[in-house]
């Protein structure tokens, strides 16, 4: 009986001790985080996709809280969101330009010329280690889909000429198909933009046309047309300047004999047919 | 008469490929005349592309420099015949790039001949100077790496080198260059020997051949130079036992730590064809300006090993070699190594050790179709590095690359290619590996 109350003086006394402990501990430990972090979170997407540099969109929306990001870096949330979360925290949205991933090629297969069959793994980035792969441009889309396998929000579709087409509305910015594509094709672009080059080919005149119909070709009629400092020929490639983007008229593209630089609306290959994923893999 | 030895060095793992040597390990090697024009790519090694020194419409003789080396990880390039400078510009290369290149025109009577320049002599000149020597006439890895060699054979401070490996193993399938250069350039062999030995203060040499050439090893063991330190061992047939790491083992049993180099272990290896030129060309202050090369493979009749200026397009060397109407594919280097071509404008460049062609009746028994892994683990045997294939490849197919890296030593794997060979469920492995190595390389270079 005797030990019977002994243990259970024991045990309470030791359940006393630990809870002082406990609540010492959670005063001296306790670390202050600031709610707006959770509630930040709450009105993000959820899309954890990494599209603003950060591990997902707590991290992200920690920085904003904390004042090292503005809220318009979330490419996904749109202006919106962005509005939204500025609202909520009484701050600036920052620039809230809404980007669109654009194809730099319009080589697809009805218009580049094919030099060789490749039957090896279905992969743009497997073909274009095998010498740059089966097109006569070397700059040109591969068309075997490594970006629209790579797309998390389905916003690429493979055409009949073997292009992706991005869908401006589906397309969140997120830049996963300018990393994967080994030509390097997709740039985010704004979507208010309407100008652009759709080629990378760095080869002149004739030998440019010889491999591609609609190949920039660096005549510089484009420029010539455009006002002063818009586009410049680099390497026999029209190239935009992105500072000067204000500056755009649709007349640069009026002379330009193979029709690589276009003016765009919010599609782009409005005038292409797609298809739905038809690519063997 | 020496005995052949019976016991031969090897690595563990590797496999056995049919070796389809037998239509060319006896033909003699053979001049080619020179192209109408020729194509030589400032970048033909690894590291930066030389600077050109001539200009569009100016006259060449053979073997005249015509670019110079832009800094330290870069060689010269010496003109392949002598003519006129039609173009300096972009030209389709290997690599799938557009890269800058010399058009050169010969003249029609252009000979052989190639003026001496100053010469850099073995018993006088100091390590440094010989590795000087040895860039300026811009040589390279002619197994095929094209890393350039002046950089291979410059050892740092801390590193002490006991042993220079002469890697004669020639394991790729179809390709005898290396088997040719041993039996008729045994003399520039054993002179780019003592200059090596020179250059990275080297105590002795092993020249490490695959047993299937006897009469390479017996040539060379009785043309050892007397007194000169200089070993032959045959090692087993297998591939991949002409990778560095693999040779390394076999002949020395000593192992390249992982993400390591061969002077680690106190080891330099380089090509026996390499070896050679360096031998033919420094005495005589001259600059690499053709290279051995196998021509073979079922879509080709008149196959062999012939000497081909650098620059001379894939098209026309193929032609000289009679290639059949029917070919279906073109692969530059060996069917295990080496990589299949989209154009035949390219040139050939001083990493081009083979061409190998086939008909589309090679080409069309692949199978096409590939099944999910089986865990066979046929791989695991298979690769001489112990990485695991099987593994690599899920998470390859997962795009989960960094743990790849991480947890796989992925970087470790250098694309042998023994994975895909044994694979039953044909599995593109190295393919995914290349891949997946690009992409970290990627992220490397970005962080
Ligand atoms: S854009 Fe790039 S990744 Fe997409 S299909 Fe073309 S080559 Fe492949
Ligand atoms: S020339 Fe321009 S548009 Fe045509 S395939 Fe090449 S990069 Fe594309
Ligand atoms: S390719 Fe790489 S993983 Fe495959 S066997 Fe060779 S070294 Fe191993
Ligand atoms: S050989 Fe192919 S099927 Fe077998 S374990 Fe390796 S990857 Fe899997």
């Amino acid at each position: 009986m005797n030990e019977l109350l002994q243990g259970i003086a024991f045990l309470g006394g030791l359940s006393l001790v630990l809870a002082i402990v406990l609540v010492v501990a959670n005063r001296k430990l306790s670390v202050y985080e600031d709610p707006r972090i959770e509630q930040v979170t709450d009105l993000l997407p959820g899309a954890n996709c990494g599209a603003c540099g950060m591990p997902g969109c707590r991290a992200f929306a920690e920085q904003v809280v904390a004042g090292k990001l503005q809220p318009g870096q979330c490419p996904v949330g749109g202006p919106e969101t962005a509005i939204t979360v500025a609202d909520f925290l009484g701050i600036d949205a920052g620039s809230t330009e809404r980007y669109v991933a654009r194809l730099l090629c319009a080589g697809g297969c009805d218009v580049a010329v094919q030099i060789a069959e490749y039957d090896g793994y279905p992969s743009c980035r497997a073909a274009a280690a095998v010498t740059g792969g089966f097109k006569g441009c070397v700059f040109g889309c591969l068309g075997l889909a490594d970006c629209e396998d790579v797309c998390d929000f389905d916003a690429i579709t493979m055409m009949e000429n073997g292009l992706p087409l991005v869908d401006a509305d589906a397309c969140t910015a997120c830049g996963d198909c300018v990393r994967i594509c080994p030509k390097g094709l997709f740039e985010l672009i704004p979507i208010s933009q309407h100008l652009i080059v759709q080629c990378k080919s760095l080869l002149a005149g004739d030998e440019a046309i010889e491999l591609c119909a609609v190949a920039c070709t660096g005549c510089g009629i484009c420029a010539a047309d455009a006002p002063e400092g818009l586009i410049e020929i680099i390497n026999n490639l029209a190239v935009i300047d992105p500072d000067k983007r204000q500056l755009e008229t649709e007349i640069a593209t009026y002379r330009c004999p193979t029709g690589a630089i276009t003016w765009i609306d919010k599609q782009q290959f409005a005038d292409v047919t797609t298809r739905t994923q038809t690519v063997a893999r | 008469m020496e005995a052949t030895p019976t016991v031969r060095k090897t690595f563990a793992h590797g496999i056995h490929p049919p070796d389809f040597k037998e239509e060319t390990r006896s033909k003699p090697i053979r001049r080619f005349p020179f192209a109408p024009v020729m194509i030589v790519p400032l970048s033909q090694h690894i590291g930066k592309p030389a600077k050109p020194v001539v200009a569009e419409g100016q006259e060449v003789e053979r073997g005249q420099l015509i670019a110079e080396p832009d800094g330290f990880v870069s060689v010269a390039m010496h003109a392949p015949a002598s003519g006129i400078i039609r173009k300096i510009g972009l030209a389709p290369h290997q690599s799938g790039r557009m890269v800058e290149s010399i058009f050169l025109q010969p003249f029609p009577a252009s000979g052989q001949q190639v003026d001496p320049g100053t010469p850099c002599e073995v018993e006088t000149a100091s390590p440094k100077e010989i590795i000087t020597a040895i860039q300026h006439a811009g040589i390279v890895g002619l197994g095929g790496a094209a890393f350039p060699t002046h950089v291979k054979l410059s050892i740092p401070e801390d590193k002490r080198i006991d042993t220079l490996i002469i890697n004669g193993v020639e394991c790729e399938p179809y390709l005898t260059t290396d088997h040719r250069v041993m039996l008729e350039q045994t003399g520039d062999i054993f002179t780019g020997i003592r200059y090596v030995l020179k250059a990275t203060g080297a105590k002795r040499a092993i020249i490490g051949i695959e047993a299937n050439k006897p009469d390479a090893a017996l040539k060379l063991r009785r043309s050892i130079p007397e007194e000169m330190p200089v070993n032959v061992e045959l090692v087993k047939v297998k591939y991949p036992q002409g990778a560095e790491k693999m040779l390394i083992t076999a002949l020395l049993g000593r192992e390249v730590p992982s993400g390591g180099l061969p002077a680690d272990v106190h080891v330099v290896v380089i090509n026996v064809a390499t070896a050679a030129e360096i031998g033919r060309l420094l005495p005589r202050g001259r600059g690499i300006i053709e290279r051995v090369i196998t021509i073979t493979g079922p879509a080709i009749s008149k196959k062999g090993n012939y000497l081909i200026p650098i620059g001379t397009p894939l098209r026309y060397a193929l032609d000289q070699a009679g290639l059949h109407e029917d070919v279906s594919e073109v692969v530059l280097g060996g069917p295990m190594m080496g990589q299949a071509v989209s154009s035949l404008d390219i040139p050939i460049t001083k990493g081009t050790s083979g061409i190998v062609a086939f008909t589309s009746a090679e080409t069309n028994h692949r199978p096409e179709k590939i099944y999910p892994c089986i865990h066979c683990a046929y791989c695991v045997d298979a690769c001489p590095l112990f990485l695991n294939p099987s593994r690599l490849g899920i998470l390859a197919k997962q795009g989960e690359y960094e743990r790849m890296a991480a947890e796989y030593h992925l970087m470790d794997c250098f694309e042998c290619g023994s994975c895909s060979w044994v694979c039953p469920s044909n599995i593109p492995l190295v393919q995914y590996f290349r891949i997946a190595k690009g992409i970290i390389r990627e992220k490397k270079a970005q962080s």
